[in-house]
């Protein structure tokens, strides 16, 4: 029997009942795993700089930049788009990278923690956080600081969110509008009040 | 250094440097995403393999067979490690579980397999492959349905029984007999577990992320079988852990065996959807209580009942522990049961027992003080204790927590509030304010560091000590600064590596206080040290600005190590004080909700804490703290559960779009007040923790605020909308 | 994750026919669901088809005073877009309702709608679950069920479609634009794109095998009052218990479709004849035959009340 996928064997006798309980499963595996790796070349602008990548064809681009670039920064939270903790700047708009495939971005410009700023020559938002204490453990950290460097962009933009009183009138530099944009963006230590502060005070700054 | 007596007057008191609101000296590294965490370390080792965890398909049961055949052949697999081919593996001290299962599975998600491969793509695809026939056994999965067969944990938390409860209860005019439940509750740390391990012929080092490294040492030595100094635990950068990271977990006794079958460095990473299921988790409890008072509103009878589940050989809950201490009243119960289930481990996480206990008990403080029509504030200070109401002679150390209220109802507006519910309304919301006290114990744990200084004035700290968000780095750094009298850039401080001395670790809040007088006791023997060299005597003189200074002398500090690097170690033990008075921190919390009349959605609008914690080493990290841990209370009083399935005996929302933990929409400012405290019986540097005391009762606040808002009393955590919108009033 | 080839169309008719062409086949635009569900071993394609550069980008006035948004339109851009706020206000509020800021940067207009259920148990690969695996039955009904289906529901499948946007779309009486393999187009009835479980909850969408979304058509704007009300455990990026998308005219007279009810935007044209009578009313007609689980039983209650705050919120503009 070919089995197409990772399947579920109930195996004897099994009553709509007993369905969910079954007394013996099996967990069979798909023979396309074992397929051999497909490998595609990109080459993806990643903070200025091109980068060739020969890739199998899975790796996304949170991989690709943590692996197989070695750029750590950016971090694996969840890898399912439901953290943040992996969101990088791509062509000017701030995504999940853990669900976008490196081979989908040729010609992309790729902006990571890194390449905002560094320890020694920090980016306001970096700044602004360190300033506010706006973490803690510091995993989250680059994602929150990639998504408010790109909310502020957003907000200036004229770009709408389901915290805008009106959807006709341009969105405000306020704390609802901040904290409805940034929620893609976990902080399990919980440094929320202190991350909205640091974007304050960096879109002040920048204003 | 044994610390037997209170401290007096010593070179903390100086407060130059802690006490400080200070940035966290990691900062630049934090933010700039060059910080390296257990899964990052690109370049410690060549040759690294990728390894993915398989889980059990079951929660109870045995592995019926196990065919490896297909995944093998994977393209790129290097190796599988099953308990089948691991060889013999011993049980650390601090799991329940075994942490790989076979042939008998424990909980669901349990590992039965590490596929290790040149690739994470390669091993993931090939994990897929590994085959596992099953054979369920019944399990137990229902703490409700448990709850009879529950017995008391008399090593974890013997009974605490007082005077005549069930007779004083029965004779007060004004009773109360209420029963709460707290659901399992997932630390959901933003860093998934993860570990790289490399050998080096029989020497194992292993990076990872873990919170209290010697513990841990022990743990992989004794599962693996091999002598501890053989082991090697680095872990510099935690990324959260909350009691979660305590323990060794799969990740680090896979890599290692992995590393071993391959004889490659492998690194692990468990896959967010396993992490719930397969680590450990904040048991469920329910709760009762009965208070009875006087008709003025004295306590004069408090029972505290709580019954929490785990697997056999596992921990209690203690849940029902803050009753042992908070509140007077002669006449007293205080039990918790423990019944075995079949879920996955639990285990502590953040303010373990006193977190959900005081989610109940200070629910439980509203409702009397509304049967009594005393203001919930004044009827907590009718009933404040400054000696343990059952030892008498056993005072706390510092208490000041009806100045916790009092400062707290100032600076909140409490006197404002409506007492009567439901009656605030801004359109379709229903407003409402609620308090509750904090309270946690305050635990000391010995702590060693060693103190480095070099002919540059460098100041060195080293300690096994964990910095999990926490900002150890930081206080560590003050510590060693205030002690050498130097500036904080001087100060190097290196953590999270068991090659450095053994410290508290983190957990408990015990990690600021005890690891700063251990660096403190390390700081003074550094002190002799340099004294001697510069033959200066030491009770002379002072550190201070760079400089050692006598009355005829004002030396460089580095002068000290000019002939070759000065080098001290010491530790901090903590002896009889701890007995002779009882030490804990203590808040209060304030809470405004707006609850949406139609749906019953709950929005947190206002949150206040006034914490008195001793003295504070860091206001900026310490409020950190406090506001992290208000906001994992919000988690807990409007979102947080791991839905059990009673039949299949898992948790079903494993992973962050299942299991909600709040986002930044649903967190408003927090302010937080610290009192100006210090508590010489703690320690030298007169400290306590606050990083749990955050946690400690701020959720009854929430669900006393959305009381005053609605009138609805929830008494099941998590208060959602389904458990309101029956009584919401109705719709026009 | 099993091997997967990669290749890039050129235009909508190309992409469809390579899909034809092997086997196992999915497009590929945001990826947002598509990859999440195929690091589980859910999706199991072996060849990836990215559509991403087939064009399909545009939102365009149609002839008819209506508006055809191109299936990549990423969910930022149409949330954002001027004409969408000022005349479908209730699509610019329900995209906007949905996942984060990052997701909707990404997520295509197309892929929205065909994203596929959240239920727990059709996620985790150990667990019976008909759509998953037809035959090895439903883990959800007698389980942790709080956020699933209460109508349109079988004995095989209690799940829902979890789109924000699909439903505003169902409420405006939106077209769907589709290409096959042979190149022939047709318009689908959003109302009808998607199938209720019956018993093959493994068939979602009224789609053919390859045939690719091209566009959606919103007709003439029609005015009104627009409401899309989320309610949901936490304040943002949840997805929702139940969700009402209403557009009510000044005279009381309106739309309603319902989000977190069923597999598929819930609307029952029929019912919206009761509007000026009530919520109540309005409730018993729309979720008439319902059939919650003892856990989502709540939703019945929560979609009454919710209906009757929209319709109070819209007495108020009027």
């Amino acid at each position: 029997m070919t089995i197409s996928r990772r399947t579920f064997l109930i195996v004897g006798a099994v009553t709509a009942a007993s369905v969910a309980l079954p007394p013996f499963i099996s967990v069979q595996a798909s023979i396309a795993n074992a397929a051999r790796p497909i490998k595609a070349s990109v080459t993806i602008w990643v903070n200025d700089e091109p980068r060739d990548l020969d890739l199998d064809t899975r790796t996304t681009l949170l991989d690709a930049l943590r692996e197989n670039l070695q750029l750590t920064g950016t971090k694996k939270g969840c890898d399912h788009g439901q953290c943040g903790a992996c969101t990088v700047i791509a062509n000017g708009r701030r995504i999940n990278s853990c669900l976008t495939l490196a081979v989908m971005h040729e010609g992309s410009k790729i902006t990571t923690i890194e390449g905002l700023g560094t320890p020694q020559q920090l980016h306001p938002m970096q700044a602004a956080f360190i300033k506010h204490d706006g973490y803690q453990c510091g995993y989250c950290t680059p994602g929150q600081i990639c998504s408010a460097v790109a909310v502020l962009g957003e907000i200036r933009d004229g770009i709408p969110s389901h915290a805008s009183p009106s959807l006709t009138e341009p969105p405000k530099l306020i704390a609802s509008e901040i904290q409805e944009r940034m929620s893609g963006n976990l902080c399990r230590c919980g440094a929320y009040s202190n991350i909205i502060e640091a974007i304050n005070e960096a879109a002040e700054a920048s204003a | 250094m044994k610390f037997d007596t209170p401290a007096t007057t010593n070179p903390i008191d100086q407060m130059k440097v802690v006490g400080k609101a200070t940035t966290r000296i990691e900062g630049p590294l934090k933010t700039t995403g060059t910080a390296h965490y257990a899964y990052e370390h690109h370049d410690a080792v060549p040759n690294q393999a990728y390894g993915v965890v398989v889980g059990s398909a079951i929660a109870k049961g045995r592995i019926a067979s196990m065919d490896l055949e297909a995944a093998q052949a994977a393209p790129g697999v290097l190796a599988i490690v099953t308990a089948a081919n691991a060889g013999t593996l011993g049980k650390g001290k601090y799991n329940t579980a075994k942490l790989l299962a076979g042939p008998d599975i424990e909980h669901y998600h349990q590992a039965v397999a590490l596929v290790v491969a040149e690739t994470f793509e390669q091993a993931r695809a090939a994990a897929e492959l590994v085959n596992v026939s099953y054979a369920r056994a019944e399990g137990v999965f229902d703490l409700a349905a448990t709850r009879d067969s529950g017995k008391e944990a008399k090593d974890q938390m013997p009974d605490t029984v007082h005077g005549d409860f069930e007779g004083a209860f029965a004779a007060a005019p004004v009773q109360l007999d209420a029963t709460y439940t707290t659901p399992d509750q997932a630390h959901a740390m933003m860093e998934p577990f993860a570990s790289m391990a490399a050998w080096d012929g029989d020497k194992l080092t292993l990076w990872t992320s873990n919170q209290m490294i010697d513990w841990s040492v022990s743990d992989l030595a004794t599962t693996l079988g091999v002598p501890k100094q053989n082991v090697r635990l680095i872990s510099p950068y935690i990324g959260g852990g909350f009691g979660g990271k305590l323990f060794i977990r799969a990740d680090a006794v896979l890599a290692a065996l992995g590393a071993r079958m391959a004889a490659r460095p492998v690194k692990v990473a468990l896959a967010r959807p396993m992490m719930f299921n397969n680590s450990t988790h904040r048991p469920a409890t329910i709760q009762r209580i009965r208070i009875g008072t006087t008709a003025d509103g004295k306590i004069t009878a408090m029972a505290h009942e709580g019954w929490s589940g785990d697997l056999p050989g596992g921990k209690v809950e203690s849940a029902t522990q803050p009753s042992q201490l908070l509140y007077a009243g002669e006449h007293r119960r205080v039990t918790m049961r423990l019944s075995t289930l079949d879920l996955p481990e639990g285990n502590a996480m953040r303010a373990p027992g006193e977190a959900p206990g005081m989610m109940a008990l200070e629910i439980a403080m509203d409702e009397m003080a509304e049967k009594l029509k005393l203001d919930p504030i004044e009827f907590r200070i009718l009933n404040d204790t400054q000696v343990d109401p059952v030892k008498p002679q056993r005072p706390f150390s510092q208490r000041r927590l009806i100045e916790c209220l009092r400062t707290g109802a100032e600076r909140f507006g409490w006197s404002k509030r409506q007492p009567q519910t439901g009656t605030q309304r801004e359109g379709r919301w229903l407003i409402g304010q609620g308090m509750a006290v904090a309270f946690r114990n305050n635990l000391l744990v010995k702590s060693g560091a060693r103190v480095r200084l070099n002919d540059q004035g460098i100041v060195t700290v080293e300690t096994d000590m964990t910095d999990i968000g926490t900002g150890s780095y930081t206080i560590i750094a003050q510590t060693a600064a205030e002690m050498m009298g130097v500036n904080l850039d001087k100060v190097v401080v290196r953590l999270g590596d068991s090659s450095f001395p053994v410290s508290a670790g983190s957990g408990g809040q015990f990690g600021g206080n005890c690891s700063t007088a251990g660096v403190y006791a390390a700081c003074l023997k550094l002190r002799e040290a340099v004294a001697r060299r510069l033959a200066i005597k030491l009770d002379d003189a002072t550190f201070a600005e760079g400089e050692v200074r006598s009355a005829d002398k004002r030396v460089p500090l580095q002068a000290a190590a000019k002939s070759g690097e000065l080098v001290a170690e010491d530790s901090i033990e903590f002896a009889e004080l701890s007995k002779t008075f009882q030490q804990s921190t203590f808040g209060a919390h304030f809470v405004e909700v707006a609850v949406d009349s139609a749906t019953g959605e709950i929005r947190v609008r206002r949150m206040l804490a006034v914490c008195a914690a001793g003295r504070i080493l860091n206001p900026t990290s310490a409020r950190s703290q406090v506001i992290g841990a208000m906001t994992m209370g919000v988690g807990a009083a409007l979102m947080e559960e791991l839905a059990v399935d009673k039949r299949l005996g898992f948790f079903v929302n494993h992973d962050f779009a299942g299991y909600e933990v709040p986002v930044h929409a649903d967190i408003p400012h927090q302010e937080v007040i610290f009192l100006d405290e210090t508590d010489p019986i703690s320690s030298p540097m007169k400290a306590k923790g606050v990083g749990e005391l955050g946690i400690c009762g701020v959720s009854a606040a929430i669900a006393n605020a959305v009381y005053n808002a609605t009138g609805i009393r929830v008494r099941e955590y998590p208060i959602t909308l389904d458990k309101m919108l029956d009584k919401l009033p109705p719709m026009i | 994750m099993r091997p997967f080839t990669y290749l890039r169309a050129k235009s909508p008719a190309e992409a469809a026919a390579l899909a034809a062409q092997v086997s196992d086949s999915r497009f590929i635009a945001g990826g947002t669901n598509l990859l999440d569900l195929m690091k589980l071993d859910i999706e199991t394609p072996t060849h990836l088809i990215d559509v991403n550069g087939v064009g399909l980008d545009r939102i365009e006035a149609t002839p008819e005073g209506g508006l055809r948004i191109g299936a990549l339109v990423r969910n930022t851009d149409l949330a954002a877009d001027s004409r969408i706020r000022k005349d479908y206000g209730l699509l610019a509020r329900a995209l906007l309702a949905g996942a984060s800021g990052q997701l909707r940067n990404v997520a295509t207009t197309a892929g929205n709608l065909l994203q596929r259920t959240r239920c727990p148990y059709f996620y985790d690969t150990h667990q019976a679950c008909n759509k998953r695996q037809p035959g090895s039955g439903c883990a959800a009904i007698d389980g942790f069920s709080r956020q699933l289906g209460i109508i349109g529901v079988s004995t095989a499948c209690i799940a829902t479609h979890p789109s924000d946007m699909a439903v505003a779309m169902r409420a405006l009486d939106a077209l769907v634009e589709t290409v096959k393999p042979d190149g022939t187009t047709r318009n689908i009835p959003l109302a009808e794109l998607h199938r209720l479980p019956g018993a093959t909850p493994n068939i979602e969408t009224t789609l053919t095998a390859h045939e690719l979304i091209t566009a959606v058509t919103l007709p003439t704007p029609i005015g009104g009052t627009h409401i899309y009300q989320k309610v949901r455990d936490r304040s943002s990026y949840a997805f929702a218990l139940i969700s009402v998308g209403a557009i009510i005219q000044n005279d009381g007279s309106g739309r309603v479709a319902l989000g977190g009810v069923a597999h598929k935007p819930w609307r029952v044209e029929s019912a919206e004849s009761v509007m000026p009578q009530g919520a109540k009313a309005l409730t018993e007609q729309l979720l008439a035959g319902a059939t919650p689980t003892h856990q989502n039983a709540f939703k019945l209650t929560l979609v009454e009340r919710t209906l009757a705050a929209v319709m109070a919120q819209a007495r108020e503009h009027a």
